[in-house]
């Protein structure tokens, strides 16, 4: 337990005193969620857009750490020999991995205990919030996008996988129906919108706060496909060195 | 009976096509500093990693403190000590902070501020990795490895890319730790390093050990006779004179393969005195291990070059 908490401690440090990593998980969903809940410029289709943007910025703000955070993170500690040292050291790998979800886990507090507030602030009230079926969500959402992350970080070279996750993190934000609302895509991307993980986690957690999802149950049938079948390929794929 | 804490016995490790290790056999004991020795691409970090746990053997077994290191890896990993070739550390972790999060993870009760000093880091402690020069970095992993209170400590390189202080800190604290006991296997491409601070050398090459003993055995039978003078000797000449064929090896060096024998030496000089030729560098007495490396590496009549094989 010691070993599991010392190195828990060490990824949650590195993550939090990382400038970019903040920004990337804090600053941008933060940034979002004020501007656009200010200027009401998105087509929401809601009242208040704060309502339709709150639970979208809560499912980036789960893409942004367990998928990019976790995914560059890995990525790096790969090509400078982190993961391969660690694996000479009795902690072994099991615990390490436990200890990586672990900080994504303590990350992801961090962000709701900051932008759940700051969304209330805005004014923000969701009608019969089921905060239990939104914890159900963000946990699979975590175990998608970790996998996600996971896979490209286990094969991809550091800087090449810096640029992926990336790309793939703008890409899955603007047809992820997380500002963006599905109604406005255009009709084919529209169906592989509501394929992705950012899509389907959106739409149920929007389901979950709020009850204005726009298809829940292909969207939690959709998130449980990419909860199982990515983290069991990125064990399957991933490359300690 | 006494076992050797590394037994490598037969490995053979192989990377699709490449057969980088080809039936690898050494032993390292405890209280002694063995030094693999070999050209890059010879199959040294292969061997440790898979001594390590690191990797698995092809073929052959391999046994550390009496244990397989592929099954064992965890019991393994609290009793040995490892230094990568290069890396290890996140860019942004801070010295101290990263050597005591390894006294936690081997929980042997290893003191970080100690090990901080003990390898000169002291006044670095704050720094971040990413900041740190070539010799300050493998100051760090060698803590690394120390936080472990090894038992036997395997060493990739530990000082390639260090100045020559940073070499006699490093070392200093690898003849202490093998003074206290631990059998350190120490990889290493340079013969110098090998010749300062190894009991024991294995020669690798081609991945295969070529030769294995302790220094003196490794130079036993091969003294020799090196001189410098003009670069015109009549060499068939100075054989007549002394029995001895001499062979030039630069362009004003000769060496004599032969003990140096008080008799054969005066003879020599007599006869460059005699026919006019200056001596202007000697050296008698057993090879240095560079030669023993050359003479086992590169055949006289081989072209072929050793440093690109496998």
């Amino acid at each position: 337990m010691k070993r599991f908490t010392a190195q828990l401690r060490t990824e949650v440090m590195l993550t939090l005193r990382n400038g970019e990593q903040l920004l990337l998980t804090l600053g941008i969903p933060v940034l979002l969620l004020v501007f656009f809940s200010l200027v009401d410029v998105l087509p929401t289709g809601t009242d208040d857009p704060v309502d339709f943007l709150a639970p979208g910025i809560l499912a980036l703000a789960v893409m942004s750490t367990a998928m990019v955070s976790l995914g560059i993170g890995t990525g790096f500690e790969r090509s400078y020999h982190v993961l391969k040292r660690l694996a000479t050291t009795p902690l072994g790998r099991p615990r390490l991995i436990a200890a990586k979800i672990a900080s994504v886990a303590v990350v992801e507090l961090v962000q709701f205990a900051i932008i759940v507030p700051v969304a209330y602030a805005l004014g923000w009230s969701p009608t019969a919030p089921n905060w239990p079926l939104a914890v159900c969500a963000v946990l699979m959402g975590t175990m998608a996008f970790a996998g996600i992350g996971l896979t490209l970080a286990g094969r991809l070279r550091g800087e090449i996988n810096l640029a992926a996750q990336n790309g793939l993190y703008l890409v899955l934000l603007l047809l992820g129906g997380m500002v963006i609302p599905f109604s406005k895509l255009p009709n084919g991307i529209r169906q592989v919108a509501h394929a992705l993980p950012s899509g389907a986690l959106a739409d149920v957690l929007r389901d979950a706060l709020g009850g204005v999802g726009t298809q829940p149950a292909s969207s939690w049938i959709v998130l449980s496909i990419w909860a199982a079948a990515m983290p069991a390929i990125a064990a399957a794929t991933f490359r300690w060195d | 009976m006494l076992v050797a804490a590394v037994e490598v016995n037969g490995l053979v490790v192989r990377y699709g096509d490449l057969e980088a290790v080809r039936g690898v056999s050494f032993s390292a004991e405890a209280g002694m500093v063995t030094a693999v020795l070999g050209p890059n691409g010879a199959g040294k970090t292969s061997t440790i990693e898979v001594c390590e746990g690191y990797r698995k053997a092809t073929a052959g077994t391999v046994r550390v403190l009496g244990l397989d290191p592929a099954t064992h890896q965890r019991q393994l990993g609290e009793r040995i000590g490892v230094m990568l070739q290069e890396g290890g550390v996140y860019p942004s972790a801070r010295v101290l902070d990263t050597v005591r999060h390894y006294c936690t993870l081997y929980g042997k009760g290893a003191d970080a501020v100690e090990l901080v000093e003990q390898v000169g880091l002291a006044s670095r402690s704050k720094a971040t990795w990413r900041r740190l020069s070539g010799g300050e970095k493998q100051r760090l992993s060698l803590a690394l490895a120390l936080a472990a209170k090894p038992e036997v400590a395997f060493l990739d390189e530990p000082t390639s890319g260090v100045d020559v202080n940073g070499r006699d800190t490093i070392r200093g604290i690898i003849r202490t730790l093998a003074e206290g006991g631990c059998a350190v296997v120490l990889a290493t491409h340079e013969l110098d390093e090998a010749e300062r601070i190894a009991d024991r050398v294995v020669i690798f090459d081609g991945g295969q050990v070529i030769a294995d003993g302790t220094l003196d055995e490794l130079r036993k039978g091969h003294d020799e006779i090196r001189f410098r003078s003009s670069p015109d000797l009549d060499l068939a000449s100075l054989a007549a004179e002394i029995g001895m064929i001499a062979s030039q090896v630069g362009a004003d060096e000769y060496v004599i393969d032969a003990p140096p024998h008080p008799r054969l030496m005066a003879q020599l000089t007599a006869w460059l005195a005699e026919h006019g030729h200056p001596l202007t560098d000697l050296r008698a007495g057993s090879q240095r291990l560079e030669d023993v490396f050359r003479r086992l590496t590169t055949p006289a009549a081989d072209t072929t070059h050793t440093d690109g094989a496998a």
